[in-house]
């Protein structure tokens, strides 16, 4: 990736120090300000639901707001937009598998 | 938290539209709130990165900054005068119409569970629009992104989904998304635009009219052919390919009856497709309110008023037309307010310059849409195994089902046959494709909520007067 131009540069983007939330129990840096989606698309991610009815994978599709397929679990609470939810330091993000909801069944 | 105070004014959306609206009111005396879901100013067309990001040249992912920057300086001058109040990260679900006034009710996000209101006296609905997609199999691989989408993430995140794209669909918002992506780092292997740009020929005398229109295209075009992106015009895209992300897609030429030509197909290998097939508006407000809407969009006067009371619109609400079309409403919208509240009418040398912009302009995008039509037969090549609706995962078969094994013959019979557009997103996404696969009137849903409302919110007394005094 270092030869090539990237968003941030384009920018001369000199962000706050990258703090650390994990994806699935992996760690992941984050930038500040980053959505939890473009944090996971930093970090080469680009499905994090499984649909409820199928089990296909999902993530961002419209960025946002409207069209609801990039939901996900953040620290627990499911169903959060990670378009519009800011990723916070320590934040645990988990995939989604089907409503977020089934272990409640 | 709570906007216990009343206002003259409350502007939903803090976009072009929105902010000029405020602008205009602000600067006639009126006390404006302007209420917006996004932590800055800007909306969707001048989305910047975040704050934490410390972008030094964000105008590098834009157009035309110079005029965001000046507009953005006016809000925080009037904000720091305290005549308007900037509210950020409030979600509209509501506006409720009373005797006299209206309430705003909103959620507080990013959470999304904690109301708020805003009383006003009249209320300018700046709620922007949204991108339409079109169905194909495999529009829902990872890696398969709306076009605008795209945008909203390079902008605001400062983040690419994959390395290398293809830009697809139609319209004119494919060429500044092609171009930034490709400014951004990203290989843009093809740009696949259905229409036949050429057609705009037949327009000649609209085009001439904006001559600035026509010199921000020229622009893009340029752009395109400095990084040689591949464009292939009367092209679309047929299928996207993947397991689990998306790998390739398969594009071919198209007819001129917008049918796919046998033996053109080619495969193109990527890791992200942009796609878009055009913008529809946000109505959701303006209909809770009884606004009457021409076709999809809120109607308005002259003065941007819509037949309700009290109730202005301004912006992509009223029709797709850009930003500085946007910005023209907006103002003639404020101007209007700002008159109409003190009783009298707008002085019409004050409003003559926006409504010129405006006549303009909406010839210039009334000739745009003409030309950048989704290919007529599209729906043939949507497969029966395809998922149309996103949410509910109603597929192209189970809608013809409902439409031929059951009789089904509008959007609302099929929506209660097969639970397309029932979903999160409440149609929003699926409806053009649910209607174009149906081969029935893309109908425009009425939905009592803009959003989501958690059920403790909705339970909570609704006279606003008791909703203010819990918050004080």
């Amino acid at each position: 990736m270092s030869d090539r131009r990237t968003p941030l540069d384009l920018v001369r983007a000199e962000p706050g120090p990258a703090y650390t939330a994990t994806f699935d129990g992996r760690e992941i840096q984050v930038l500040p300000g980053q959505t939890v989606a473009a944090a996971l698309w930093s970090a080469g991610v680009t499905s994090w639901r499984t649909t409820r009815r199928t089990g296909e994978p999902r993530g961002v599709f419209c960025g946002i707001g409207v069209c609801f397929d990039c939901l996900v679990t953040v620290n627990g609470r499911p169903n959060q937009r990670a378009c519009l939810v800011p990723a916070e330091p320590g934040d645990a993000i988990t995939t989604q598998e089907g409503t977020g909801h089934d272990e409640l069944r | 938290m709570n906007s216990a105070e009343h206002q003259d004014l409350a502007v939903i959306g803090a976009g072009p539209a929105g902010v000029a609206a405020a602008l205009a009111a602000a600067d006639a005396g009126a006390r404006v709130t302007i209420l917006d879901s996004a932590p800055q100013a800007g909306g969707q067309f001048y989305r910047r990165p975040a704050a934490g990001l410390g972008a030094r040249r964000p105008q590098a992912l834009h157009h035309a900054w110079g005029t965001w920057q000046s507009l953005n300086a006016r809000l925080r001058a009037h904000v720091e005068a305290g005549r308007v109040r900037h509210v950020t990260d409030r979600h509209v679900w509501f506006v409720e119409r009373l005797e006299t006034r209206f309430t705003v009710h909103a959620l507080i996000g990013p959470e999304q569970t904690e109301p708020d209101t805003v009383t006003a006296d009249a209320v300018v609905l700046a709620t922007g629009g949204y991108e339409k997609v079109l169905p194909f199999p495999g529009w829902t691989l990872p890696g398969v992104v709306t076009a605008g989408g795209a945008q909203a993430m390079l902008k605001g995140g400062l983040v690419l989904p994959g390395r290398t794209a293809v830009v697809a669909g139609t319209g004119p918002l494919l060429m500044p998304v092609a171009a930034g992506l490709a400014a951004a780092g990203a290989t843009i292997a093809a740009y696949i635009e259905s229409a036949d740009p050429k057609s705009l020929a037949r327009h000649a005398s609209t085009l001439v009219r904006n001559p600035a229109k026509l010199a921000e295209g020229a622009q893009y075009g340029a752009a395109l052919a400095r990084r040689r992106i591949p464009v292939r015009t009367r092209h679309t895209v047929v299928r996207a390919h993947g397991t689990g992300r998306l790998e390739a897609v398969t594009v071919a030429a198209l007819d001129a009856d917008g049918r796919i030509r046998p033996g053109t197909a080619r495969r193109i290998p990527c890791d992200t497709l942009a796609v878009g097939h055009g913008m529809l508006p946000h109505t959701d407000l303006a209909q809770a309110l009884d606004c009457t809407l021409d076709g999809v969009n809120v109607a308005v006067d002259d003065e941007q008023r819509t037949d309700v009371p009290g109730v202005w619109a301004a912006g992509e609400a009223t029709g797709i037309g850009g930003a500085v079309l946007s910005r023209a409403e907006g103002e003639i919208a404020g101007l209007s307010v700002a008159a109409r509240l003190l009783g009298a009418a707008p002085d019409p040398r004050v409003l003559s310059a926006a409504e010129s912009v405006r006549t303009r302009l909406r010839a210039f995008f009334a000739a745009i849409d003409t030309v950048y039509a989704p290919p007529a037969h599209w729906a043939e090549s949507v497969t029966d195994d395809t998922v149309v609706c996103r949410c509910e995962e109603v597929t192209a078969g189970e809608i013809r089902e409902a439409v031929d094994g059951l009789g089904a013959g509008d959007l609302r019979t099929v929506k209660l046959l097969t639970r397309a557009g029932m979903g999160w997103c409440q149609g929003r996404v699926c409806a053009p494709g649910v209607a174009g696969v149906a081969g029935c009137p893309a109908d425009t849903a009425r939905r009592p909520f803009a959003r989501p409302v958690p059920l403790d919110v909705l339970a909570q007394p609704g006279n606003p007067s008791r909703n203010e005094a819990s918050h004080d």
